[in-house]
């Protein structure tokens, strides 16, 4: 019987461990993706350069907007989402340059590329600290905005097109900034590459956030809430399957 | 220096032929559209060099595809060959929808989803050219324009499906217009003949020039290896 041979069940006890590894979602591929956020989290919570930049930059922007666009009462309503999300786009860029680019320079990416997990795992553990950094950075920013020109944005339904976008943004940027970091011009290429590929999931979020500050129908909010998601997941999926080819020597 | 192919010299031939043909059939063939009068020509080379862009850019994203799947070098120079005449013909066919629009929607240009979708995309495109030139590493480049060729493309269906969600000014010809499109027109039996032949024309176009560009990268390449040659030796 060939399936008692101790070479046959070694073989056999290699491919499932390989199998356990590489294909199915097992507990420690979650372990994985965790230990790089807590590692992210852990560096910036020591640091602090990276959301103190973006949120002074964040800030910023909306500073200049004021001048820029006279937000006046009657401007506002129409405009803050338009504001909201260039300030989140820029200071995204921002966040994910800086975020790649220590990897790159401190020879971290090299050793996490190391380690004995999937690379895909490496990708959403970036993407969810790159996530994570946004998020803090537009908890922060809404409520200064909300304040300064006394416009309620705390609603469930801009909350949830907000978290969608970001999700979408930190997806492709994240892949993007470890593509751009590789290149020699990395500084001003990462805009270059991230913002036309990611339109769909910024207009898709402005116009949905806009409808829903203005207080449309749900009938005109859908549409642009459809292709939102269907664009996070398009580019999640595809981000996660080509992120081996990005990061290998 | 091997001489061209005779394939080549034949479809180079062809296509020059069947472009005379469709010059004329544009130009003459086709009946003068009542409302807009002579500019309506315009339509036949402009929907035809949006579609040699987009069948490009497809390639371009195929070509990548199978890059990373096999690791051969030919695929990266078919995907930035593509790339390459992609960019040429959008930007023909952003240009020759202003010249039209300029009598039609009465501005060379206007901010409309489907326009900016286009452009979007021409712009996706340089950024590619302008990755490509920033890594030297032969490999690098070849592998992330392909990652960057397959995420761009996934734009372009946003160009094409931007003219059933958005509300626009452009028109459609083929199928059902929007009622607030403006410069619709219906075709006549020889206007429709007219402008399938151009469509055929420009895949032909696009198939020569393409094929054109890989043989000079290929000699490209070849004096860079002579190149080094000399120098080394």
């Amino acid at each position: 019987m060939p399936e008692s041979t101790p070479a046959f069940r070694q073989a056999e006890s290699i491919h499932d461990a390989r199998d356990m590894i590489q294909r199915r979602p097992t507990p420690a591929y979650g372990r994985a993706i965790a230990a790089v956020v807590w590692k992210d989290l852990a560096a910036e919570l020591r640091s602090r350069e990276l959301i103190g930049a973006m949120l002074v930059f964040a800030l910023l922007v909306i500073l200049i907007f004021n001048f820029a666009l006279e937000l006046d009462v009657r401007t506002r309503q129409t405009v803050t989402s338009g504001v909201l999300w260039v300030t989140f786009a820029f200071a995204g860029t921002l966040g994910l340059n800086r975020s790649m680019a220590i990897e790159k320079d401190r020879g971290c990416l090299d050793g996490l590329l190391l380690t004995p997990v999937d690379r895909s795992a490496l990708y959403f553990g970036k993407t969810l600290g790159n996530l994570v950094f946004m998020l803090i950075v537009e908890a922060i920013v809404l409520p200064t905005y909300s304040a300064l020109y006394n416009v309620n944005l705390f609603r469930p339904a801009l909350l949830g097109v907000i978290l969608l976008g970001s999700i979408g943004y930190a997806a492709v940027g994240t892949l993007l900034a470890s593509m751009a970091v590789q290149a020699r011009t990395r500084d001003v290429l990462l805009p270059i590459l991230l913002f036309p590929v990611v339109l769909p999931v910024l207009v898709a979020a402005i116009k949905a956030s806009n409808a829903i500050l203005q207080g449309f129908e749900p009938s005109e909010i859908w549409p642009w809430l459809n292709l939102l998601i269907v664009y996070d997941v398009v580019f999640v999926a595809v981000a996660m399957m080509v992120f081996d080819y990005v990061v290998e020597e | 220096m091997e001489p061209m192919p005779r394939a080549l010299k034949a479809l180079t031939w062809l296509t020059t032929a069947l472009f005379a043909v469709s010059l004329y059939m544009v130009l003459f063939y086709a009946p003068r559209e009542a409302v807009m009068g002579d500019v309506q020509r315009v339509f036949y080379f402009h929907v035809s060099s949006g579609w040699v862009g987009a069948l490009a850019f497809l390639v371009t994203a195929f070509a990548g595809g199978v890059y990373l799947a096999r690791g051969e070098r030919r695929w990266d120079r078919v995907a930035l060959a593509s790339v390459e005449i992609g960019i040429i013909f959008t930007f023909a066919n952003i240009v020759s929808g202003s010249i039209w629009a300029r009598p039609i929607w009465n501005t060379w240009w206007t901010w409309d989803p489907r326009l900016v979708t286009a452009t979007v995309m021409e712009l996706i495109y340089v950024a590619y050219l302008m990755l490509r030139q920033g890594i030297e590493d032969p490999d690098r480049r070849a592998r992330f324009g392909a990652v960057y060729g397959i995420l761009g493309f996934l734009s372009v269906p946003l160009t094409f499906l931007s003219i059933r969600i958005f509300r626009t000014i452009h028109p459609v010809v083929i199928g059902d217009n929007d009622p607030t499109a403006q410069g619709a027109f219906d075709m006549t039996p020889k206007m429709l003949q007219a402008f399938l032949f151009s469509l055929l024309t420009f895949t032909f176009l696009y198939f020569t020039l393409l094929w054109h560009r890989l043989r000079l990268q290929t000699l490209a390449e070849r004096v860079e290896q002579l190149k080094m040659k000399v120098l080394s030796g």
